[in-house]
């Protein structure tokens, strides 16, 4: 089992959603994070005192898949997450060891 | 009831015998006693109303929405106590340090405890109204006074010192001014005119800010590290109940329901509109974007500025006052501020005391007999004489202000400390003064 990483534009996360719904991945978990890569911030100012805002918004996407289908979740979320513009941001995945599905106590990918 | 009525039930004579002896007296009495107006006392006891609003919790939310979310608790306990220890105060001595006839300088202690404050009492000044009603007018003035200045300390005084400093401030400064300007004084005596406040709250509460902001010292950080507003909602919300609780201000300090107090609802409210407009084209021109932290800064810095003058000029007048003071404030809380390199976080200077010295000269020039009968009379009825004694009223609050709050905090500050720690300014001043936080 993998579980995959994403974090995008706020704005996505719909369309995104939509994507993975149907591509049949059952769940996923929705975090609303800060952060910057290339992406510069914005500049505030309050009553002349400037600030530059250097954590932008953004959503993290997490989701545990069967190994099989990892390849075209992967492609499934860049593909409705991408604008073309700097801050899109970025996929990672990971391994999973273990799962289970508490109300039933089933296991591996069955739990997924 | 007339002492001869209660001379006589005391030595136990029928009323009638006592009502016959008296009667010359109450006929002199209801020729020349003024009676109370029940449309006066309605109206004051709204605009008392209204004024207490606008500390809490108007000023209490203009203050929370800018500062950190770390501090935004402690802001807001600032005023509620202020308030709550301000009240105590003016009904022990505060009311009769002002309002009583003294010397020039101060009131004596007639009215301490409110001593023979009967139903029936009226004030000089107030001669329509219960002297209750106008005590309590009065109060919530000397409430919101020093609640204004604390905006200056934000984010670093401890709790203990800002009660210790409100509680000296009021009785030392606030009262002194007040009697000075408004309680027969000196400064009423010579003339100066100030209709609801331009010295004896802004200027007072803004000098006293200034002081404060260079006493305390800057905030740890400023002004690199990121301070922005954590909730603008809030101060849009606290500027509204100021703007609205203002016409209690302006409008109440005719102490009546009549033209004048219409006139001077009408011209707050045009200066504030003004002075909004004033300062939002103005950041827009200079930073490119109107901020709505600069609109309502902009009115507040109108309202302000209108206070002295709000019972003693025309519309027109308040035209220009308002658009004066959203440029004179705007500049005053911007580039002046950083040019000068003082910490007044919330711009109690920058507003309040700015305003308040344009608005108590711009009296003199604009006070008029056809708004204010014709014992006031500005530069505009051709009375030039009325600036000079404006600027000498402004001098001597100035002087007091600002002498008097060095000297209140310089005590407080070898006794028990101004400022917390820097630790305790880092993480904050909810969790470490008041053992609360906002989640």
């Amino acid at each position: 089992m993998k579980m995959l990483i994403a974090i995008i534009k706020p704005f996505k996360l719909e369309e995104v959603r939509e994507a993975l719904t149907g591509l049949g991945v059952q769940g996923l978990t929705v975090t609303e994070v800060k952060g910057y890569g290339r992406q510069k911030g914005q500049t505030e100012i309050y009553r002349g005192a400037e600030y530059a805002v250097n954590f932008l918004p953004k959503v993290k996407i997490e989701m545990v898949l069967d190994d099989a289908l990892v390849d075209r979740t992967i492609e499934a979320v860049q593909k409705a997450a991408a604008t073309g513009k700097i801050g899109d941001g970025k996929i990672f995945i990971t391994d999973i060891s273990h799962a289970v599905r508490i109300r039933t106590g089933e296991t591996g990918t069955d739990a997924l | 009831m007339p002492a001869v009525l209660s001379g006589a039930r005391r030595l136990g004579l029928p009323l009638s015998v006592g009502l016959m002896a008296a009667l010359p007296a109450v006929a002199l009495a209801a020729d020349d006693k003024v009676k109370i107006d029940s449309g006066d006392t309605a109206w004051m006891i709204v605009a008392t109303s209204f004024v207490l609003l606008m500390s809490i919790p108007g000023l209490a939310l203009f203050y929370a929405g800018m500062v950190r979310k770390k501090n935004v608790l402690a802001t807001t306990a600032q005023t509620l106590a202020t308030v709550a220890l301000v009240t105590v105060l003016w009904i022990v001595v505060g009311y009769s340090l002002v309002f009583t006839p003294g010397n020039s300088i101060i009131g004596d202690l007639s009215r301490f405890l409110m001593a023979g404050l009967k139903m029936d009492s009226v004030h000089e000044a107030a001669k329509t109204v219960p002297e209750n009603v106008f005590m309590m007018f009065q109060l919530t003035f000397a409430a919101i006074t020093p609640a204004i200045v604390v905006g200056a300390a934000a984010d670093r005084i401890k709790f203990s010192a800002m009660l210790w400093f409100m509680a000296l401030w009021l009785l030392a400064v606030y009262c002194p001014v007040a009697h000075w300007v408004w309680g027969g004084g000196f400064l009423q005596k010579a003339g100066v005119l100030d209709f609801a406040g331009g010295i004896v709250v802004h200027i007072n509460a803004g000098v006293a800010g200034l002081v404060l902001a260079l006493m305390l010292g800057p905030r740890r950080g400023y002004p690199t590290d990121n301070m922005a507003p954590h909730n603008l909602v809030l101060t849009v919300m606290g500027v509204s109940l100021l703007w609205v609780g203002w016409f209690g201000f302006n409008a109440g300090s005719a102490v009546a329901a009549d033209a004048r107090a219409g006139m001077a609802m009408t011209v707050t409210h045009v200066s504030a509109a003004t002075a909004a407009l004033a300062w939002m084209f103005a950041e827009w021109a200079t930073m490119g974007k109107p901020s709505v932290l600069g609109i309502a800064s902009g009115a507040v810095a109108g309202l302000g500025t209108i206070t002295p003058a709000s019972g003693y000029v025309d519309i027109g007048a308040a035209l220009i006052i308002g658009f004066v003071a959203g440029l004179a404030c705007f500049y005053a809380s911007t580039a002046f501020k950083r040019r000068m390199g003082y910490d007044d976080s919330l711009d109690v200077f920058g507003v309040h005391g700015v305003g308040g010295l344009i608005g108590t000269v711009m009296v003199g020039v604009f006070a008029t007999s056809a708004i204010a009968g014709p014992d006031v009379k500005g530069l505009v009825d051709g009375n030039g004489q009325q600036v000079l004694t404006q600027l000498y009223g402004i001098v001597c609050a100035v002087l007091l202000s600002a002498v008097g709050t060095a000297v209140i905090l310089k005590v407080i500050d070898v006794t028990i400390g101004l400022r917390v720690t820097p630790e305790q300014e880092i993480e904050g001043l909810d969790i470490n003064l008041h053992g609360e936080s906002v989640h």
